[in-house]
């Protein structure tokens, strides 16, 4: 079976599985099956076939599962967001849409993603701009205790998680330029200097704006992309120590680091004020049991409207899930996550150049480290720090700058696998 | 570079692989979190079953009802109480936000249906598989809603307690305590709920239940306990003759006679009979002396005194009657280290619950025999049946049935021609006994009156405690005992 056929498939197993979750949840709620339960289930059969037309055309020869797990991803996000409420859902819709069409757009215009390589100090410091855009008075935006947002017009959104993939194409360039010289014994400091300016610029950026899941995330893809680039563990150990460092002085200067590794020993030290957001969504992690309370039968919404754990669609969607998907259905999200990382990896390891090993390398990581930098502080097991779940959290800004992403690595993908014919 | 991009996703895999683990933890952990509070989860599968409703004794006045409300496309039965503040205390309140009180918390099993008896384990069996609504059990409890109803508008603007039983059954016909609270208000308006501005004693506390948690100090009213104690001993007869000189003579001090006693300050040549019927405390004081304070005290417990009466509230919600040492039950072993004088007439350290004065009045009503007071007339199912329907309990025989008799006399007196003549009703004869206790504040007495009625024929025995009285138990008690016995005989006032 061709790639492209096997795309297909694998999209219309995505849609079936859609339309049923859409119309399970429909049930819960209204206790009867109507044809709108499953409109969501053919809006995005039809979405995911004209983006599957765009690669088809664009991409003939990428990689056929990458595609549909982050349509999965997606729809899963949309059902249990639609779960909770139903407004937001149609909003997360029309994201999708447009990350879509940008990725549609960015195929079909980007012909050779290579070209970024020539960028790559324009792109690093656009990167540290977006990264410190919400700091501007004016149009940058506090929520939630971190000022992530810039606001233009009606239109919010998180320059982030876009320079999240930009940093990420800086690294990749820089490194394949000077991967020798950093393996060497002895780099001279010389070597090292950009590397830690623009590195550097970010983390004050991300210190200023108090975006604690933003500064781990870049820092353990950092931290990969280094060692992939130049196989020396010791530049992980160092890296280690210097977080270690970093956080130890956080602790100390930041109450925000404080509080939150204070919950993250013991949840129930205060389970009505600084932990309650970890102490409720522990309790509906643990109420799903093994395959869960089913969609929109768990007790996620008080009835005065609210949901029991704050930002439930947005940092804690994994507990929502854990608990009416109950615990196959939150591995089945984890193993989804693994598989795409996985097909990411793959694509780094077959490129025969040092550009795409790295950035195929670099934002598969990235894509994986976020998933589990949120995932682990729902849990528990890691401090709490608010960043989205890829693809299914609430979030315009989160859902196009993946795929975006997405594009990228089938654009890598097309370009390896045509080499290899 | 291919075995370090190996590595890498090893290291990720493997951090996805504790994930997995660390959500597979909490799951683990269920049970432990379950009982925590705070968990939705808990309460929110409480609220999804249709909680059984608390009727008064006609089968009809609902105490306690629910609200339906659809969240989320689910039922969710909220707890409404009709009747207000008429039983608040006693059958207390069910909430999502501060967890339950009363008879709602421990009959919680039966109004969840969740108790274990077959039929219900079958039918909860069966609605689950159809995928109903669990229903749980209604409960019909013993209040005379009338009477309770007059007893609450009596008690209005006081701080003060009522409680009326059936002596041969032990059936609880009112409960009644002042101030009371709205528990609509509960769930979302507590400290509306839980003050009570115009009360006249402090804390005003409004959801404690006065009936059964509020200890007074019983004043004359003990002296029925004494009395008994001294008959059904054979020390003394209802003819025993003494002298009083106005006072009794304490470890080599004066214990003058108080206020309540009716007719002269000094009535020198007394029989006991006649010491009850006016309360001369310098008679109970001799009979206190030559009794000893174990035999009275012995004699109290077996009408119920030192444990907390078995009713089906809550233990936290009930106290235990006797002698307190500060603020701890204290059941002396050394004679010597109790004032008998003083304890016979009620002083002393003694601390009596409404209920435990009550269960005396009911106890001499029906013979002697103490019965286990109770709330509960019956459980029925949703389909009807009947879950359970207690039979009277006899909790044991505080004195012999002649003795009853004896005090039954000697109690009319009382109310014929004595302190307790405020009490008299047209037609029916009543026995009682006032009782006015010093709490060592002026014009802060506690006030009682217990009685019960027809006295030739007893159906319904009652106590009435008030607080913060500046008059005697006749003035401010007796009246609205008088009050709550008419209605529950059905005589027009």
């Amino acid at each position: 079976m061709s790639l492209r056929n096997r795309e297909l498939l694998n999209l219309l197993a995505v849609g079936l599985i859609t339309a049923i979750g859409f119309a399970s949840v429909y049930i819960a709620r209204e206790s009867v099956v109507s044809t709108a339960s499953l409109t969501y289930g053919v809006f995005f059969l039809v979405l995911y076939l004209a983006a599957h037309a765009v690669v088809r055309i664009a991409l003939p020869h990428a990689d056929p599962y990458l595609l549909p797990l982050a349509g999965l991803l997606a729809a899963i996000g949309v059902t249990m967001i639609y779960r909770i409420e139903p407004d937001r859902a149609l909003r997360q819709g029309i994201w999708i849409v447009v990350g879509l069409a940008l990725f549609s757009a960015a195929l079909l215009l980007l012909r050779d993603y290579r070209i970024l390589d020539g960028y790559t100090y324009t792109l690093g410091l656009a990167a540290v701009g977006l990264l410190a855009l919400p700091a501007v008075p004016g149009i940058g935006a506090t929520i939630n205790g971190a000022s992530l947002w810039v606001r233009l017009g009606p239109v919010a959104f998180q320059p982030g998680e876009l320079a999240k993939i930009l940093l990420v194409v800086f690294l990749a360039g820089y490194l394949r330029d000077n991967r020798e010289l950093l393996a060497r014994p002895v780099p001279s400091a010389k070597h090292f200097g950009p590397l830690l300016l623009v590195w550097g610029a970010a983390m004050l950026v991300l210190v200023e704006t108090h975006d604690l899941g933003g500064g781990l995330l870049y820092f353990s893809v950092f931290l990969a992309m280094l060692y992939v680039a130049t196989g020396r563990w010791l530049y992980v150990a160092g890296g280690l120590g210097l977080f270690s460092l970093g956080a130890w002085g956080l602790y100390h200067v930041v109450p925000r680091v404080a509080e939150r590794v204070s919950v993250w020993f013991d949840p129930w030290a205060d389970p009505t004020g600084s932990g309650y957001q970890l102490v409720q969504s522990l309790y509906a992690i643990s109420s799903g049991g093994l395959f869960g309370t089913g969609l929109g039968r768990g007790v996620l919404v008080a009835p005065v409207g609210s949901t029991y754990i704050p930002f439930l669609e947005t940092d804690f969607i994994y507990s929502a899930i854990a608990q009416e998907l109950g615990l196959a259905g939150a591995g089945a999200v984890v193993l989804v996550y693994v598989l795409f990382v996985w097909r990411g990896f793959r694509i780094a390891m077959l490129a025969d150049d040092g550009f795409s090993k790295l950035l195929a390398a670099g934002l598969s990581a990235a894509f994986g480290i976020q998933a589990f930098i949120i995932v682990g502080g729902v849990t528990g097991l890691i401090p709490l720090t608010g960043i989205t779940l890829p693809f299914v959290s609430y979030g315009g800004s989160s859902v196009v700058a993946n795929f975006l992403l997405v594009g990228l690595l089938l654009m890598i993908s097309d370009h390896v696998n045509r080499d290899l014919r | 570079m291919n075995s370090q991009i190996r590595r890498v996703f090893l290291v990720l895999a493997a951090l996805f692989v504790a994930l997995v683990g660390m959500t597979s933890y909490w799951l683990w952990k269920a049970p432990d979190l379950e009982a925590r509070r705070g968990n939705p989860t808990l309460v929110v599968r409480q609220v999804t079953i249709e909680r059984g409703r608390i009727y008064a004794a006609d089968g009809r006045t609902l105490l306690a009802a629910n609200r339906r409300r659809r969240v989320q496309g689910r039922t969710w039965y909220l707890r409404r109480y009709p009747a207000k503040e008429l039983v608040a205390q006693t059958i207390g309140y069910s909430t999502l936000s501060r967890s339950r009180s009363g008879l709602e918390e421990s009959l919680n099993d039966f109004l969840t249906g969740s108790n274990s008896d077959l039929h219900t384990v079958l039918r909860r069996t069966l609605d689950r598989l159809e995928g109903l609504t669990q229903r749980g059990n209604d409960v019909v409890t013993t209040i005379d809603a009338r009477a309770q109803q007059v007893a609450m508008d009596a008690l209005a603007g006081k701080c003060g307690a009522a409680v009326a039983l059936e002596p041969a059954t032990g059936h609880v016909l009112v409960i009644a305590s002042q101030p009371s609270f709205d528990p609509n208000l509960v769930e979302r308006h507590f400290r509306r709920a839980a003050s009570a501005p115009g009360a006249p004693c402090r804390p005003a506390a409004p959801l404690l239940d006065r009936a059964t948690q509020g200890l007074y100090i019983p004043g004359s009213t003990f002296k029925v306990v004494t009395a008994a104690a001294a008959l059904d001993s054979g020390t003394f007869t209802p003819a025993s003759e003494f002298v009083d000189k106005g006072y009794c003579v304490e470890y080599g001090k004066k214990v003058t006679n108080f206020a309540d006693q009716s007719g002269p300050e000094v009535f020198g040549r007394v029989d006991f009979a006649t010491a009850l019927e006016h309360s001369i405390n310098s008679v109970f004081c001799q009979v206190g002396q030559r009794l000893g304070p174990l035999v009275v005290l012995e004699y109290a417990k077996r009408f119920g005194f030192y444990s907390k009466p078995p009713l089906e509230t809550p233990a936290g919600e009930r106290a235990a009657s006797g002698l307190y040492d500060r603020g701890r039950l204290l059941f002396p072993s050394d004679p010597n280290a109790v004032d008998p004088g003083r304890l016979a007439f009620g002083q002393e350290r003694l601390l009596v619950t409404p209920l435990q004065m009550a269960m005396v009045a009911a106890a001499i009503a029906d013979g002697g025999l103490v019965m286990k007071p109770t709330l509960l007339d019956r459980i029925v199912a949703p389909d009807g049946t009947i879950v359970t329907e207690p039979a009277p309990e006899e909790l044991g025989r505080a004195v012999k049935p002649e003795t009853a008799a004896e005090l039954t006399a000697m109690m009319r007196r009382v109310v014929e021609s004595g302190t307790g003549i405020v009490a008299q009703i047209p037609g029916i004869p009543v026995a009682g006994k006032t009782g006015t206790a010093e709490t060592g504040r002026r014009d802060e007495n506690d006030t009682w009156f217990i009685a019960f009625a027809p006295a030739d024929a007893p159906r319904f025995a009652i106590a009435v405690a008030l607080q913060n009285q500046a008059g005697t138990g006749a003035q401010t008690a007796a009246p609205i005992a008088k009050a709550i016995l008419q209605a529950l005989l059905g005589v027009n006032t």
